[in-house]
């Protein structure tokens, strides 16, 4: 099998995707990528070559001297001061991210951006975004980013968005091993250019507390075990993501360990225009509705269903433990 | 004499971030030691105005590596703020969320950042370095392999306790958003058993407890040599033969805000280390300066602090880093000075005259053996149906500070809330106080006075020598500046 090489930058972001991709498991990172002849040529966390060794791989790749396969972009890009890019002058070549990230996307056969930081500026580009940290193909939900909305790498394709913060480590050699492998084209991207195969899924899918949701049975604090939808803030019957079909580190996601999605594979998640863990109300109704239900169905359906509610949901919606367990019937009974 | 010559090691990888160290070389010596922290992103700024709520949600995203700590440093500041104390049983469980995560830092620095130096062409000639490169060759080695996997299975304990890792909102002011249960319980256990089972089979090759109960220097080669096999082991004959305890000479004064929280109080002590011995801290005479720094803004205690970057990125400038000083001193943080300033007998003496670079290793590697049987400890005495959060009102004014001990060192949040604002906040980050700049007076940060006096071999870009002090430290480049 052919190398599928992959150079691994990180800029204006936090590490915690490459933290969180190291969490791959069976097999893990190594054998992973092993198992597709996928190298990585170089990576700020796991290569021996520091210094001039490695700013001469960098170099190596932009000169076209080596093939770049996958160029993976880990946080946002800070264009600040001034435009200048130097809020990151990557250390030990005088030479801004902004232009390092330029050069080598040019030459790549395919670029993709890790994280919702890399995609779309994510909590880099929060608040007054003092850096003026964009995505390498996106502001924010606007199209254009860093590189610009005509760019399109090597392939043909446009920048490849592995959103998520962090990224699950299965999003991201999933994508590397479909790429190194011809399966992945334009047609498998949705429409903020995220992979179909885990951006089809909504968070809600597979969630534990569904049955709180279906009977409008709520959390009403955090630590509760009820639905957080309707006054948590839990966004996860809009999110895109795999998450509870999926589990983090063994077996966990968000609304597992207790408290809301925040839809962090969108971008602009981190400014919601509200608090993160409360859900805003108009005349008491959840601002918000889920993806793909009409207004008045999901208001009649959740009036319908609150007063439905058995007392066993009601009860262990607002416990941090189950207080009323389910009723043992016989099931072979008519 | 030789005209002295510069050096600029950059881009410096294993370590979390972007780091740039500028070397003056004499005489095959380092000289002088300029540490850049090259990335600013403004985290200060970003959370300006919010509702501090969101901190909770903003803050753990300054750093993919310490997320926990910054969550528990920003719990903290929150509930001071408020007022709450928060649930018992809750302390506990953020307690093992977050010694969790600093286990799962110390084997990541130690498998993936610091051993592979070791398996360099540099040291092709040393009776160590087969067994290095079969172990740790970068990104291939079969104790990098173990270490990621051990690493990934002990993790499972966040998606039981804190949904994900890294990035949870499930530390809380008033304590976590899940109470685990029973069946959790023993999941936990047999997770961190099994963690325990890797670290005696394949680092400390031997009993936890025996490699805790070390005194001193000589008991520490005494084990070495009284035993056979371990990734440990093989470290400690590496670093003699390197001359690493020759190496990285701290400042000698240590720092550590006590870790971990409990209702029994800090399972590692509180307090400053200074001329042997340990002293009441206080954070009063706390002052960030940034005479060296891209920043505009006066000297000023953390609740007083800002972040104003320089655009211009005028000199005598060379870092987007303040330099936090102490009372006008700086000091050393991380896994040693806690366990100096615990005042553990190993630690003591390995750092008597000041850390150097083999004791940050040793003293990471002491508090692994230390912490795993308090973890399992915390795991047992779990209560499953004892509340794990109280609850409290948001707050409309007050200040607080956040003090943790993330897996390199002290960090402290510090936040000022009015008219349910946040007016002020301010972070400062282990490697802020390890990776200072210069302040005004021209004194060196801890990295750059630990550098001065390495060796630099004829021909070395990038000398082995500065490699091993700087990667000692453990530094996280993305929580620096923030």
């Amino acid at each position: 099998m052919a190398g599928y090489n992959v150079l691994w930058l990180q800029s204006a972001g936090c590490g915690g995707c490459t933290m969180s991709l190291l969490c791959a498991e069976n097999p893990g990172l190594l054998e992973t990528l092993e198992s597709f002849g996928i190298e990585l040529l170089w990576h700020p966390a796991v290569s021996a070559e520091t210094g001039p060794e490695a700013a001469a791989i960098l170099g190596a790749a932009a000169a076209g001297e080596v093939r770049l396969d996958a160029l993976c972009v880990e946080g946002a890009i800070a264009r600040g001061p001034n435009g200048t890019g130097r809020f990151h002058v990557l250390s030990g070549t005088g030479r801004p991210m902004l232009e390092w990230v330029r050069d080598l996307a040019a030459v790549a056969e395919d670029v993709i951006a890790v994280g919702s930081c890399a995609a779309f500026g994510g909590v880099t580009a929060a608040g007054a975004n003092p850096s003026d940290a964009a995505g390498l193909q996106y502001d924010g939900m606007l199209e254009g980013g860093v590189l610009g909305t005509d760019f399109r790498a090597r392939s043909g394709r446009p920048v490849i968005n592995v959103a998520g913060c962090p990224t699950h480590p299965n999003w991201v050699t999933e994508t590397l091993m479909l790429l190194a492998c011809g399966g992945l084209a334009v047609a498998d991207l949705d429409p903020y250019r995220r992979p179909r195969f885990y951006a089809d899924h909504l968070v809600h899918h597979g969630c534990p507390r569904n049955e709180f949701y279906e009977f409008k049975a709520s959390a009403e604090r955090l630590s509760d075990m009820g639905c957080m939808m309707e006054h948590l803030g839990c966004v996860g019957t809009q999110a895109h993501g795999d998450c509870n079909t999926r589990p983090w580190n063994g077996e966990g996601s968000c609304t597992r360990g207790g408290y809301p999605c925040i839809n962090c594979t969108a971008p602009e998640f981190e400014e919601p225009g509200r608090v993160f863990t409360e859900t805003p109300k108009v005349a008491g109704v959840p601002v918000g509705l889920p993806t793909d239900m009409p207004k008045a169905w999901f208001i009649a359906l959740a009036s319908l269903s609150k007063a439905a509610t058995p007392v066993r949901l009601r009860e262990n919606a607002i416990a941090d433990h189950i207080v009323t367990p389910p009723a043992v019937r016989d099931t072979t009974r008519r | 004499m030789s005209d002295p010559t510069r050096l600029v090691a950059g881009p410096f990888n294993r370590v979390e971030g972007d780091l740039e160290i500028r070397l003056d070389v004499e005489d095959g010596q380092v000289r002088a030691a300029y540490a850049n922290s090259p990335l600013f992103r403004g985290f200060e700024r970003i959370l300006a105005g919010k509702d501090p709520r969101d901190a909770l949600t903003i803050t753990p995203r300054i750093c993919g590596i310490c997320s926990i700590s910054q969550s528990a440093a920003a719990a903290r500041a929150l509930a001071a703020a408020q007022g709450l104390a928060p649930a018992e049983a809750g302390l506990t469980a953020a307690a093992l969320i977050h010694g969790v995560e600093n286990l799962a830092d110390h084997l990541t620095h130690f498998a993936l950042f610091f051993m592979p130096d070791f398996a360099k062409p540099a040291y092709a000639e040393e009776p160590w370095h087969a067994r290095m490169l079969e172990r740790f060759a970068a990104g291939r080695g079969s104790g990098v392999r173990a270490a990621l996997e051990a690493r990934a299975q002990l993790l499972h304990v966040m998606g039981i306790l804190a949904g994900k890792w890294p990035h949870t909102l499930a530390i809380q002011p008033g304590g976590v958003t899940k109470a685990p249960d029973a069946r959790d319980r023993v999941r936990i256990l047999a997770t961190l058993r099994a963690f325990r089972g890797y670290l005696e089979r394949e680092v400390f090759a031997g009993p936890l407890e025996a490699f805790a109960e070390l005194s001193d220097g000589q008991a520490l080669e005494s084990w070495r040599r009284g035993g056979q096999g371990g990734d440990l082991r093989l470290f400690l004959e590496a670093a003699q033969g390197v001359g690493l305890a020759q190496l990285g000479r701290g400042p000698a004064r240590f720092m550590s805000y006590g870790a971990y929280e409990t209702a029994d109080g800090p399972l590692f002590a509180r307090g400053l280390f200074v001329k042997g011995r340990r002293r009441a801290l206080s954070l009063d005479g706390l002052v960030e300066e940034t005479a060296h720094s891209w920043m505009l803004g006066v000297p000023a205690h953390p609740y007083g602090g800002s972040t104003v970057p320089d655009g211009e990125m005028a000199e005598p400038a060379y870092s987007w880093c303040k330099a936090p000083r102490l009372d006008g001193q700086t000091v050393e943080v991380g896994a040693l000075a806690r366990q100096v300033v615990d005042g553990h007998p190993l630690a003591l003496d390995l750092a008597a005259e000041g850390a150097d670079a083999r004791a940050r290793v040793v003293g990471r590697l002491l508090e692994v053996a230390r912490s795993v049987p308090t973890l399992e400890a915390w795991t047992a005495a779990l209560k499953p149906g004892e509340p794990y959060m109280r609850r409290g009102a948001p707050v409309s004014e007050g200040r607080g500070a956040g003090l943790v001990e993330a897996a390199r060192g002290a960090l402290g949040h510090w936040l000022v809330v009015e008219r349910g604002r946040i007016a002020n906040y301010q972070i400062v980050a282990p490697t802020t106080w390890n990776f200072s700049p210069r302040d005004a007076a021209g004194v060196p940060g801890p990295v750059e006075q630990a550098l001065v006096g390495a060796p630099v071999r004829p021909g070395e870009t990038t000398p082995i020598a500065v490699q091993h002090v700087v990667r000692s430290f453990d530094p996280c480049m993305v929580c620096t500046v923030h």
